[in-house]
């Protein structure tokens, strides 16, 4: 319950966005290129641009500019475009909590306390990194031990290394951009060590990252001790079985005084929780319909903070449609249909969208992510409803380190007619 | 010579076999599409890759991102690295000002990514 | 002259010795080995205020047990303090552990403990809905509390410190002898000399003891490790749940913790070395197997961390408190293992009244109160919250957004009496850190913060004292740049 000082300050906006990393930019231009005048963003850091700011590496924008920029550059040009557009940025400003009724306070260092009723909201505020007591790795606690994000603002942000000898445990893309940039800055980068039989990251960055400067990947190998003091001095590392259980008798040691953890993005989902928005499990993000609307009206998610991507084309390209979304629905044009389920089937985790809306008007077609749950050559995705069979595609290459989509078109769309409509992999 | 590469034009990542004889590129197996011997050519015979840093800005808190305009030869890496090394900027540095011309004598530049005023 | 009083040890014992002390006329100086009060045992435990059904009648650990709890809600809201009394159960899951729960009831109320009762199943399930079924009976302690033992320690050493007691950290005591009715310290910040001293070192008093008194004590140290769940998972027991002690070792307990957490431990192995804390996969997967004895549906998915503390158990298993026997002078807090942050507050009280007797100590005219802290932030109100960013617009940084820690907290914590100089220390007076990314995004700011309130460069700032820095250097330093 509000006082009646505190209702007075309450602001009402249209469109609010939560975050101004790619996504939020992206959703934000959207929303006000369909029309939405009274448009906030809120933004936590003191700057525009989100993770990609220290992703200083190239291999941004291929899909969306066709053309290779680094993270700043691909960012500037959407901070470029929110600033042509006139669009309110609130930076240094947190949001703190979010309610059903689409009822949010902020607070920043320049504006104190900030209450604001929401037309619609657009949640975007990204994924973190999942630290080192989420493995429960047993050893010593002392300093050396980053993630590798962090590592990266520390290097790329502020100017300062972390650490000399590095281990790198887990072998997603921030890991493993993260062992080219240490040594290219003067570390040895000794191993990137993956419990998984296949690397989490990209393909390329294995080549242009690890191969390039002759890091090893160790395979099915994780960390089973860390040691040191009070700076890291060594970790053991071992080959896992099937089970991903250390196999006792391979063990290695390095020396080193640093280890980077690359270990899984988690989406940041704390407001959405909070705003009582059904979380899928597997994602760890909103369940969402096509127009990326969660169980909550008004409600929008787009981004990391919904599923983690591997490319930023996509966010961006994801988070156009929830601003445009967004948008329409404070206009008013809310869709009319029924809505089916879209469920995981065999080989794939992470259906996003959760939920289709089958309009009444004529269809659209329909984006479709997911990450395979397994490594799978020359097998087929098959999208099915009821045992009709809406599409069929066959691709050289799955892999859980690489998003996989597809376009339902709108004859497919306007075929389903039961209630669950399942996506899986045929090997 | 057969030599083992990975393309990396898109994630597909095709194993492709190369037979390299006196210097030239004789055969390419194993690749899904053009682009992947148009790849395996360039990298056998002159591998290049971008070079990303920062580089220290005085008296300002944050560093500078920086790039190779274009992709420079491998083994140009490190010593492109050392140059970079041995640079301060001042500020203001704005994104796609040159900061370091013909970076070890490969005619490529080193631009700024980033605006720091 | 005012009497020159050395504590050495800045553990829970020390620093409630300190402030007790700090009543009376003297010049007390508080030693402390690492860098920052609160680093051993103090920082790695249950956090329990054990109710006293557990210490056999009659020795030392039963007494001040029973007393130092009844003394925690004062002492708490006195020294702002976190203390909540949540209660706990001892379960018994097998027909002869009934026994036991007997046993314990009747010990305590020997103790004097107060409402103990012995309940049955369905009670039981009744009050702890998530606790295995197959559970016989348990002994019901509605008065079993919680604390936040560092928290405590730091709040007990910024009321000594108001009231004059000097903290010196980095100042771990070497050796120590009686010269000329005069006390001399060797130490890592010099030879320091005193009047008076007393032996709270944790692990290390039994060293120190042996060197001031012909009878020796033998301490083993002794390591618990435990998991810690994220608070974002609902609470699924309210209360501190023991496991009867049985041949199969002591039993683990699960627990809240006044944060919200959940805590599960310790593993009890006897080891060499008493400064290693680091865990082990052997006690972690024993702590897992016998958790899962009270809480058949538990999952290590919202483990945020895991850690170590070493417990200074003394051979013959009772605190040894008191005057060090024959040496005139000399005072100690040997042994104290748990009970030990319950009987804290009882110990001090009893130790620094015998030491007022012994040395005609006159009490202060005037005894300042505890510093008054703000309410942590994320524990206001929204009204709270407009107020206190009005008043300092520091309050408007959310510097640690698991936590919800603002910066101007940070900077409080650093300005305390006794301030943070580390992560560490940051991190365990204000929660920054501590919750689920672990520091992964604040850590940077956090350091950046702390090299401007102590006018150190960023690269001199640890983790948690002594080589723990984060950084090497810059990166055009470790690039061998000629002027960097």
């Amino acid at each position: 319950m509000l006082t009646n000082e505190l209702k007075k300050q309450v602001q009402y906006v249209d469109v609010l966005v939560v975050g101004a990393g790619p996504a939020g930019m992206a959703a934000a231009i959207a929303a006000r290129e369909a029309g939405i005048e009274n448009l906030l963003v809120l933004e936590r850091e003191e700057h525009m641009g989100g993770i990609l700011r220290q992703c200083i590496h190239n291999g941004f924008g291929l899909h969306r500019f066709k053309e290779e920029l680094t993270g700043p550059e691909y960012a500037q040009r959407d901070i470029d475009e929110v600033n042509r557009l006139g669009i309110e940025v609130r930076c240094g400003t947190t949001v703190l909590s979010i309610d059903e009724d689409r009822f949010v306070t902020a607070i920043s260092k320049q504006k104190g306390v900030q209450l604001f009723e929401a037309g619609a909201i657009v949640l975007a505020m990204g994924c973190r990194e999942r630290p080192r007591g989420a493995l429960a790795t047993p050893g010593s606690r002392c300093a050396g031990v980053y993630s590798a994000g962090t590592a990266q603002k520390f290097v790329n942000l502020e100017g300062y290394m972390p650490g000399k000898r590095v281990v790198i445990l887990g072998s997603g893309d921030i890991g493993l951009i993260m062992a080219r940039r240490m040594t290219l800055q003067g570390a040895k980068v000794l191993a990137c060590v993956e419990i998984m039989p296949y690397s989490g990251g990209l393909n390329r960055n294995i080549v242009q990252c690890l191969e390039d400067y002759d890091i090893p990947l160790l395979l099915s190998h994780t960390v089973v001790d860390i040691q040191g003091k009070d700076r890291l001095s060594g970790v053991t590392i071992a080959k896992v079985d099937e089970k991903r259980n250390p196999i006792p008798g391979t063990e290695q040691h390095f020396d080193c005084d640093t280890l980077l953890l690359s270990v899984g993005l988690i989406p940041e989902n704390e407001l959405t929780q909070q705003a009582g928005v059904e979380m899928s499990p597997t994602t760890q993000g909103a369940v969402v319909d096509d127009s990326l609307q969660t169980s909550r009206e008004g409600i929008f998610a787009c981004g990391n903070v919904l599923h983690v991507h591997d490319l930023v084309d996509f966010v961006s390209a994801e988070s156009f449609r929830a601003g445009k979304a967004a948008a329409e629905f404070v206009q008013g044009k809310q869709r009319k249909g029924r809505y089916v389920a879209l469920k995981d089937g065999n080989g794939v985790r992470g259906v996003v969208p959760q939920r289709l809306l089958i309009p009444e008007a004529e269809a659209e077609g329909v984006q479709v992510m997911f990450r395979p749950a397994a490594v799978y050559e020359n097998a087929t995705v098959v999208v099915s409803c009821g045992g009709r069979e809406l599409l069929r595609q066959r691709k050289r290459i799955f892999t859980p380190g690489e998003m996989a989509e597809l376009t339902l078109k709108p004859d497919a769309v306007a075929a389903i007619d039961g209630d669950t409509v399942t996506v899986e992999i045929n090997p | 010579m057969e030599r083992q590469i990975t393309c990396i034009n898109c994630p597909v990542g095709c194993r492709l076999q190369v037979t390299v004889e006196d210097g030239q590129v004789t055969k390419v197996e194993g690749q899904s599409c053009k682009r992947g011997e148009i790849y395996a050519r360039q990298e056998c015979i002159a591998p290049a890759r971008m070079v990303t840093a920062a580089v220290p800005v005085a008296d300002r808190k944050t560093p500078v991102s920086v790039k190779t305009r274009t992709p420079i030869p491998k083994e140009q890496i490190f010593p492109c690295m050392q140059q970079l090394a041995q640079l301060t900027l001042h500020a203001p540095v704005h994104m796609g000002d040159v900061v370091l011309s013909d970076v070890c004598g490969t005619g490529v530049d080193v631009i700024a990514t980033k605006t720091v005023e | 002259m005012k009497k020159k009083i050395i504590i050495i040890g800045g553990g829970v014992v020390g620093c409630a010795i300190a402030r007790q002390l700090s009543r009376y006329e003297a010049d007390i100086t508080l030693l402390e080995g690492g860098v920052d009060v609160a680093e051993g045992a103090s920082k790695a435990n249950s956090a329990i205020v054990h109710a006293g059904f557990d210490a056999k009648p009659g020795t030392m650990k039963a007494k001040l047990n029973v007393e130092g709890a009844k003394m925690y809600p004062e002492l708490c809201r006195e020294v702002g303090a976190p203390y909540g009394r949540p209660g706990a159960m001892v379960l018994a899951f097998l027909p002869e552990e009934r026994a036991t729960v007997e046993t314990l009831y009747r010990q305590g109320v020997e103790n004097g403990v107060e409402e103990l009762r012995i309940i049955e199943r369905e009670e039981i399930l009744r009050l702890e809905p998530n606790t295995n079924p197959q559970v016989e009976c348990a002994l019901l302690v509605p008065t079993s509390g919680l604390t936040s033992p560092y928290e405590l320690t730091y709040a007990l050493a910024d009321h000594a410190a108001v009231n004059g007691v000097a903290f010196v950290m980095n100042a771990r005591v070497s050796s120590i002898r009686k010269e000329e009715g005069v006390f001399v310290l060797e130490t890592a910040k010099g030879k320091m000399q005193a009047d008076l001293v007393i032996n709270c070192a944790g692990i290390g008093s039994g060293e120190l003891h042996n060197q001031l008194s012909p009878r020796k004590v033998r301490l083993i140290p002794r390591k618990g490790e435990y998991y810690l769940l994220d608070h974002t998972l609902p609470l699924l027991f309210t209360r501190t749940m023991f496991q009867c002690p049985s041949k199969m070792g002591k039993g683990v307990l699960v627990s809240p913790t006044l944060h919200g957490n959940t805590i599960l431990g310790p593993s009890a192995k006897d080891v060499e070395d008493a400064a290693d804390v680091s865990t082990t996969q052997a006690a972690l997967d024993l702590v897992n197997e016998r958790s899962r004895m009270t809480w058949p549906s538990l999952t290590l998915r919202n483990v945020i961390t895991t850690f170590a503390g070493i417990r200074a158990h003394e051979e013959n298993g009772d605190f040894i408190i008191g005057a060090v026997e024959g040496c005139p002078g000399a005072y100690e807090t040997v042994g104290v293992e748990s009970p030990g942050l319950s009987a804290a507050p009882a110990i001090a009280k009893m130790l620094v009244s015998q030491i007022a007797n012994e040395n005609n100590l006159s009490e202060k005219q005037e005894w300042k109160p505890a510093p008054v802290r703000k309410k942590p932030f994320y524990a206001m109100s929204l009204e709270e919250r407009v107020e206190a960013v009005r008043e300092n617009a520091d309050y408007g940084a959310i510097v640690c957004r698991c936590e919800q820690v603002t910066e101007a907290e940070i900077r409080a914590a650093i300005r305390r009496p006794v301030g943070a100089t580390t992560i560490d220390g940051v991190k365990r007076r204000t929660r920054a850190g501590m919750g689920r990314c672990q520091g992964g995004f604040c850590s940077p700011r956090v350091l950046e913060i702390l090299a401007e309130e102590l006018g150190i460069d960023p690269t001199q700032v640890t983790k948690g004292g002594g080589n723990s820095r984060l950084l090497v250097g810059t990166i055009a330093q470790t690039m061998g740049k000629e002027d960097a």
